[in-house]
């Protein structure tokens, strides 16, 4: 490593220090002498320094604001477009919330905010909600603040089987906001037999109109499952690569018509596919969109049961105010109203209960308020070290890509 | 005319005065600004990431600056099929498009000048689509066919199609959705080329017993050539580093990602910037080197 004479301009100094802070060091001169030429220096070496980024001072108290980034139609809407248990939110607490339909996808987001993460400043968000396993990714770099359980007392409903997970034992850095399952869908009129497991997608008849996720835990996860492996035990690459073989053997024959993330609904609606995996909110709502004629299940040998988790990022000082709303939206009451409406799997105990009361038919959906039956059929994706995740997305992602 | 902009015919410029300008520099300035803080020096650092190297035990999307050329060999050794598709569906969406294109272009400049409405009117109809933005357009070219679509189910009744084929996730479909996508940017240039052809050269090949076929590749494909090289570039620059069309979620399937695509899974799903930025320059060197052979060879060094 190289160590060059610091610049004397102040403002140079201070850009460099920033840099610094983010294992870059970068110099950018400007030179305008001439006829207008202009000359760029930029000397950058790595500084090794893998030190953590520092939690923001929190000025929750001065400031009653709180912007959440969540994934879209994920919270309860009325029809002004305005959301029902947030503005009850706003009046019992006076915290004013801006809901940023943000994240799209756990790896744009991602890539979109991680600079700012390394250095510990504000991402333009005081509470996201993400997947497991990115969740995972974050509190591995750092990149969360420690919450305040004695500010969540709620945090007492979260279902029992939520709190030690294997990436934040006792949840001191995140909490669960809903939650789903993968597994198989089909449309009921061009494939009257159903599907029963994953096997079944490899039907011949339903040659290149399968559709998989472009999420690597479920698909996977799936396969495994159907190879018979405990995906939430202590499972090793063979496993792995033994499914993920499958899984290019079926794209390479053209069994798998395409692989995607949120767009595979538009597969299933225009029929380029008839049965695919799936996450279970997603079929509710094309059901309720497009006609009645999909269906969704558990495969035989089990599905994925996956989560998004509320984080509040490293530089954001206004901590307080965001466990404020986790610990709001812990109320049995208020979960039940967002369940009713998202179809996803809330973590909050008591909120089938309240859901009787609005809606008997939707406590008792398994999709959105599972029992311990269709429980014990879901399994989570254990998580994966950092070298894991490496080895593991360029396996799944050379399948994706294709040769 | 509006589409002056894209004149392709140089003329002749007088040579500015020697003088240093004091005003001429102040002028640049922002100009200059702009280029090294938007261009420069994002560029510097992109290749400077090419050539990271993991961090020793360090997690993943982990990079210390390094020297690493080995970077370039091992993403050209894992991608260069995807290298090769890049270009191979640039080239033809190109061919494609300027064999639908010169004949379009050929008859709003040439055809329709007695009628100026009609001129514009199809002017319009070129230009139209980009009111709509790209993506939904390309959206809507997967819905038209998909599947079970009109289109498709009446391809197949008519026993053009196979009963199993399928036209989305193919690379016939991300050809064409690059062919019709780019059609503007090769219709006008070209446009703009023969819409300045004088018509009395074609008389005087005729005159000189030329057929129909020897005037236009001796006459009208010459005075229109700063058109076409325009048009080609146009369109397969973009063509190349395109990763709609072909993604995943548009038009293309596993078998079809091209270099645009592979960039955008090393950045953002295995976090494999060095790899990220090595194709990426790649790209930007392979369409250098290839343009300025093509305009070497046809002969329009001046209109760079």
């Amino acid at each position: 490593m190289k160590s060059r004479p610091l610049p004397t301009d102040p403002k140079i100094l201070q850009l460099i220090r920033r840099a610094g802070a983010a294992q870059v060091a970068r110099r950018s001169v400007l030179a305008g002498a001439g006829a207008g030429a202009a000359a760029l220096a930029l000397a950058a070496c790595g500084s090794g320094s893998s030190a953590k980024p520092v939690a923001a001072t929190d000025k929750s108290e001065s400031d009653k604001t709180l912007t959440w980034a969540n994934w879209a139609a994920y919270i309860d809407e009325d029809d002004a477009g305005a959301y029902p248990t947030l503005v009850a939110f706003t009046e019992e607490t006076g915290i004013e919330v801006n809901y940023d339909v943000a994240v799209d996808d756990n790896n744009t987001y991602y890539g979109k905010v991680k600079d700012q993460l390394a250095l510990g400043k504000e991402i333009g968000a005081d509470l996201v909600c993400l997947t497991d396993w990115m969740v995972s990714r974050w509190i591995r770099f750092g990149y969360t603040q420690k919450l305040d359980h004695s500010n969540i007392p709620n945090l007492a409903n979260l279902t029992p089987s939520l709190v030690d997970v294997d990436f934040d034992p006792g949840r001191e850095y995140s909490v669960p906001w809903q939650g789903g399952f993968a597994g198989v869908c089909w449309n009921t009129e061009k494939v009257p037999g159903g599907i029963t497991s994953v096997d079944d997608l490899w039907d011949p008849a339903l040659k290149g109109r399968v559709g998989v996720l472009s999420e690597m835990r479920d698909t996977i996860g799936l396969l495994m499952l159907q190879n018979g492996v405990d995906i939430s035990g202590d499972w090793g690459d063979e496993d792995f690569t033994a499914a993920n073989d499958v899984f290019a053997k079926q794209v390479d024959d053209g069994q798998v018509r395409n692989i995607k993330g949120n767009s595979y609904l538009e597969d299933l609606k225009n029929e380029d596919t008839l049965a695919a995996i799936c996450w279970s909110g997603d079929i509710t709502v094309l059901n309720a969109e497009a006609g009645d004629k999909w269906q969704f299940a558990l495969p035989s040998a089990g599905g994925t049961l996956w989560n998004d988790n509320f984080l509040v990022p490293i530089g954001s000082p206004r901590k307080a105010n965001a466990e404020a709303l986790i610990n709001y939206y812990y109320e049995p009451e208020v979960a039940a109203e967002v369940a009713a409406w998202v179809n996803f799997i809330t973590p909050v105990e008591g909120a089938k209960e309240a859901a009787m009361a609005i809606d008997p038919e939707l406590a008792e959906n398994q999709l959105i308020f599972p029992n311990a039956e269709t429980l014990a059929q879901a399994h989570v994706f254990r998580a994966l070290t950092g070298a894991e995740e490496q080895k593991y997305n360029a396996e799944f992602q050379s399948v994706l890509l294709g040769a | 005319m509006a589409f002056a902009a894209f004149a392709t015919q140089a003329a002749p410029v007088e040579a500015a005065p020697r003088r240093r300008s004091r005003m001429a520099l102040f002028l640049l300035l922002p100009g200059i600004l702009y280029l090294v803080l938007f261009f420069l020096t994002p560029l510097i650092s992109l290749l400077l990431t090419s050539l990271q190297a993991p961090r020793e035990f360090g997690d993943i999307g982990q990079y210390d600056y390094a020297f690493n050329w080995q970077n370039y060999v091992t993403v050209i050794d894992d991608y260069l099929p995807h290298i090769l598709r890049s270009f191979g569906y640039a080239l033809a969406a190109t061919v494609f498009a300027l064999l639908f294109s010169y004949p379009l272009a050929y008859f709003i400049g040439v055809k329709a000048r007695r009628w100026p409405l009609l001129q514009s009117l199809m002017l319009v109809l070129v230009i139209a689509p980009f009111f709509i933005s790209f993506l939904l357009r390309t959206l809507a070219w997967k819905q038209i066919l998909s599947d079970e679509s009109v289109v498709i189910t009446s391809l197949k009744a008519l026993s053009l199609l196979a009963p199993d084929a399928h036209f989305t996730g193919t690379p016939v479909a991300v050809i064409f959705g690059l062919t019709y996508n780019f059609i503007p940017f090769m219709t006008l240039p070209l446009y703009s080329a023969l819409e300045r052809l004088d018509t009395r050269y074609l008389e005087a090949g005729s005159d000189l017993y030329a057929g129909p076929f020897t005037v236009f590749r001796k006459v009208t494909v010459p005075l229109s050539m700063p058109g076409i090289v325009a048009g080609t570039l146009l369109t397969f620059i973009p063509a190349a580093g395109d990763y709609i069309n072909a993604s995943r979620d548009f038009l293309g399937g596993p078998d079809t990602q091209m270099m645009g695509n592979v960039i955008e899974a090393n950045f953002l799903v295995l976090l494999n910037y060095p790899a990220a930025a090595a194709l990426s320059i790649i790209l930007m060197a392979v369409i250098l080197i290839m343009v300025s052979i093509y305009v070497k060879r046809s002969g329009t060094e001046d209109l760079l």
